[in-house]
């Protein structure tokens, strides 16, 4: 069987985009360039007479004579592939979208684009600037949905988009849409994350290898996100965040949309918070999610650990009760230095608690089995 | 008489070796002149002035000739003023005022005062040894340095306190009496800094346990005032005592440093430099080399308190030198070895504002919390074995009753560093284990699997894999255990830092 393939016409689709990224920029700034969705619904006439009408000719016939041989040439020296709206592997859930991109230019496996039906797959998005509960959490549920079957996607992003992916690739794969060229690690320094992801998941973007990143191709990837997904679930957003966007565009699209709670009092989640108050379905584990996706109780998250003695249930009752340092574990229960530190390390090999790079400890989603 | 010319031995130090100096001192007619040639530094050079005032003021008579004092070799720089004592010397045996029959078996050292009282110098310690090794007969000495000269061992010390007693050594009316080593403390005693001081803590005291136990290295992380330059402090006190070859090489160092007063209270040098200190300041450098922070803390402890606040050359320049236990300073035309054996014990906050992440006061922005931390795991924070989170202690425990004390932990210590020398030989312990003996350390099949289960699950480095070892390894040496079990191997990778996605 052969690998994904693209029509000339979408390919030339997406050079356009990232020969008119500075053009679109300008007419798209407005609160987070959030008209970008919008501007990609037109055709590429409509498109060239909205963002640059003086040099639309001039474009339009340069774009034109790019040989059909150097299209795919660039392809394959950047190690990606295409796979165009024209193709049947090309995800079902982007046919729903109006603004659906016209080709996804993909590095790593292809194999996987056969699994992006929305019934099968989650998008987890939420802040840059997360909290540590925050990232644990993002970190949980793509581990545990991942494990429970689901295909995790996210941005890539710092914070909760790469907790998100980090929990999937721990049991399984993942994918990431990017808002630049699939062969760009944006942001930079998460390139080991993005090799992995290349090797043992998939990378998409609708702009062709080496485009760089505008501020309009991020609402424009969350479309993508929104899209693909059977349910965005938004994990920690301030108001004003451009997870609420992905939120948008997935209520739009009529697709399901999940938040999961926060403290009351942090601005952080004021806007996970407003989502839950205007309807969304309330996250707090996996089990929360499969049931909005798939029915209650049709599919059950495997998040039940192995079983625990007495004395571990104890120190992880004192995790559980804000113990967050070793120290404070020991002082709660009495124990030495040493016994504390030697249960704490169970727990930890067992997956009942997680430690930061500072040393805390916090409890993960895994249950006790009763 | 056109010209006399006499000579005297003497040393000069160089970092902390001492080098033999030749004075040769040259007194002929001419226009009244004192010359000091062969690379002198501006002390050496102002020796004249101190020499002429202390000849005159001791009654000796200070030619009114052409005088050139010649430092040999005359390649190597000499440095400080030492060598004031040889100088004078050499130019009474030219001008015929003093005759000195075991001059040429003699070796002089100290600075003059102007009254010719004769003044203490450092480097003394590494001086005798060096004039010993010579086959030196016997060093004069400033009277001050006189036991520090005695630990030499095999050498004569005649203590000196003005230079006109050495027209009475020279006639032999007075044969002064060899002067008692001084006594090297080999531990801090009971009176310094003692553990009991920390209350609560458990964690952190368990921590401190291991670190000294196995000569690990320990990186405390925590909000301000919770006790971690206190901690740090309590080391040296649950650290077994030196052997006396350490000794001598911890009082060689101090000695050459001009410090050995202040080395000889505590036993195991502490040194705690601020997070300004430069490259040069923290390994040594500046040109002549000089020893720097890493030297002065050699078979002791080098604290950097607010680890993430030092410069990053400064920690990189520590990389090397953790690692094979030499600073290397190359300078042209010389090459010096310091040795810089110590335990590396570092502070920090968890962010900027020293609250952690996970307190909801913390006001810091995530991205500054990561630049923070990301600096945690740099090359050097990848050398560091052990990591102790630390809180703020409770009220109950801060007004509870005070710890263990040092002497308690630190019989735990010396029992579990008995296991390691037997194991690995004298004077070793297991931070130092080659790949090869931690391959040979025996483990419980459990334990195995454990660490074979972090290594997949945390991702760990295969340097990180081999520490975790030496770690679980001391675990069970204090433990008393012959093979490392499953509980040793849990404690060792609690304790074991964690390293950054």
């Amino acid at each position: 069987m052969s690998g994904p393939s693209a029509c000339p016409d979408c390919l030339r689709r997406s050079r356009l985009l990232a020969h008119l990224a500075p053009y679109i920029e300008k007419v798209a700034t407005g609160a987070l360039g959030s008209r970008s969705p919008e501007l990609l619904r037109l055709s590429n006439e409509d498109l060239l007479a909205a963002v640059a009408p003086k040099i639309a000719g001039q474009v339009l016939s340069e774009i034109a004579a790019v040989p059909e041989r150097r299209l795919t040439a660039d392809l394959l020296a950047a190690q990606c592939w295409a796979c165009c709206r024209h193709d049947r592997r090309f995800p079902v859930g982007l046919r729903d979208a109006a603004d659906a991109p016209w080709a996804l230019i993909g590095r790593g496996d292809p194999a996987l684009l056969e699994r992006l039906e929305p019934e099968g797959t989650i998008t987890i998005v939420g802040a840059r600037r997360a909290s540590t509960y925050g990232r644990g959490v993002a970190r949980e549920l793509g581990r545990e949905l991942t494990a429970a079957g689901l295909l995790v996607t996210s941005g890539l992003a710092f914070g909760i988009d790469a907790c998100a992916h980090r929990g999937a690739l721990d049991v399984g794969t993942t994918v990431a849409v990017l808002g630049c060229g699939a062969d760009l690690a944006y942001p930079a320094s998460h390139r080991a994350l993005w090799r992995r992801i290349c090797e043992v998941g998939l990378v998409l973007s609708e702009l062709p290898p080496g485009t760089g990143a505008w501020r309009w191709t991020f609402p424009a990837r969350n479309r993508i996100m929104a899209a693909l997904a059977g349910m965005t679930v938004v994990v920690e957003a301030a108001q004003r965040s451009g997870s609420l966007i992905t939120a948008d565009l997935a209520a739009d699209l009529g697709r399901d949309l999940g938040a999961v709670p926060g403290p009351v009092n942090s601005r952080g989640s004021a806007g996970t918070n407003d989502l839950l108050a205007g309807g969304a379905c309330l996250v707090r584990d996996a089990q929360d999610v499969l049931d909005a996706m798939l029915g209650p109780g049709v599919r059950k998250a495997e998040r039940t650990g192995p079983g625990l003695e007495a004395e571990l249930l104890g120190v992880l009752s004192a995790v559980e009760q804000g113990g967050q340092t070793c120290d404070a574990v020991a002082a709660e229960l009495d124990l030495s230095g040493a016994e504390a530190a030697s249960a704490l390390a169970t727990l930890e090999a067992l997956g009942y608690v997680s430690c930061s790079l500072v040393g805390c400890y916090s409890r993960t989603l895994q249950a006790v089995p009763r | 008489m056109v010209s006399v010319l006499a000579t005297a031995q003497t040393f000069t130090l160089d970092g902390i070796a001492a080098r033999p100096v030749r004075v040769e001192v040259d007194v002929h007619r001419g226009l009244p002149a004192f010359s000091v040639v062969g690379l002198p530094d501006a002390a050496v050079r102002e020796a004249r002035e101190r020499v002429r005032a202390a000849l005159v003021n001791c009654g000796f008579e200070f030619p009114l000739r052409r005088i050139v004092a010649n430092l040999a070799p005359a390649s190597l720089r000499k440095a400080g003023p030492g060598m004031d004592l040889a100088i004078a010397a050499a130019l009474l045996t030219a001008s015929g005022q003093l005759e000195l029959r075991e001059m040429p078996r003699l070796s002089l050292v100290g600075e003059l005062a102007l009254d010719g009282s004769v003044r203490p110098v450092p480097g003394v310690l590494a001086i005798a040894e060096a004039a010993r090794e010579r086959g030196i007969e016997a060093i004069v000495v400033p009277a001050e340095n006189g036991p520090e000269a005695a630990l030499a061992g095999e050498i004569g010390v005649i203590c000196l306190e003005s230079l006109a007693q050495l027209s009475a050594l020279a006639s032999g009316d007075w044969a002064p009496e060899r002067p008692e080593p001084m006594p090297l403390a080999l531990s801090a005693g009971d009176g310094g800094p003692d553990l009991a001081d920390l209350r609560g803590q458990r964690h952190l005291r368990y921590a401190l346990e291991v670190t000294a136990a196995g000569g690990h290295s320990l990186l405390m992380v925590g909000p301000p005032g919770a006790g971690k330059s206190l901690a740090a402090s309590r080391l040296p006190s649950i650290l077994p005592p030196l052997a006396s070859g350490e000794a001598l090489e911890v009082a060689r160092i101090a000695s050459a440093c001009g410090r050995l007063g202040e080395a000889q209270v505590g036993g195991r040098p502490f040194r705690a430099p601020h997070h300004t200190v430069s490259p040069a300041g923290l390994v040594g450098g500046g040109n002549p080399p000089s020893p720097g922070e890493a030297t002065l803390a050699h078979r002791g402890v080098l604290f950097l308190d607010e680890l993430c606040e030092f410069r990053r050359d400064t920690l990189e320049a520590l990389r090397a030198p953790l690692e094979t236990g030499w600073v290397s300073i190359a300078r042209a035309g010389s090459w010096r070895h310091l040795p810089c054996r110590f335990m590396l014990v570092a502070a920090s906050n968890p962010c900027p504002c020293g609250r952690g992440d996970a307190d909801p006061e913390c006001s810091c922005a995530p991205m500054a919390v990561r630049r923070y931390q990301a600096r945690l795991s740099g090359a050097l924070a990848d050398r560091i074995d052990v990591l102790a989170a630390i809180r703020q202690p409770g009220a109950e425990e801060i007004g509870g009753p005070s710890g263990e004390p040092s002497a308690a932990v630190r019989a735990r210590v010396g029992a579990a560093r008995a296991r390691q020398e037997h194991r690995l030989g004298p004077g070793r312990c297991n931070a130092e284990m080659s790949p090869a003996e931690v391959r040979e350390c025996a483990l419980e099949t459990d334990a195995a699997s454990l660490l074979a289960d972090a290594y997949s699950r945390r991702r760990l480095s295969g340097r990180a894999h081999d520490r975790v070892l030496r770690l679980a390894r001391t675990v069970a040496d204090l433990a008393g255990s012959e093979a490392i079990g499953r509980e040793q191997m849990a404690q060792a990778l609690q304790l074991r830092r964690r390293d950054q996605e």
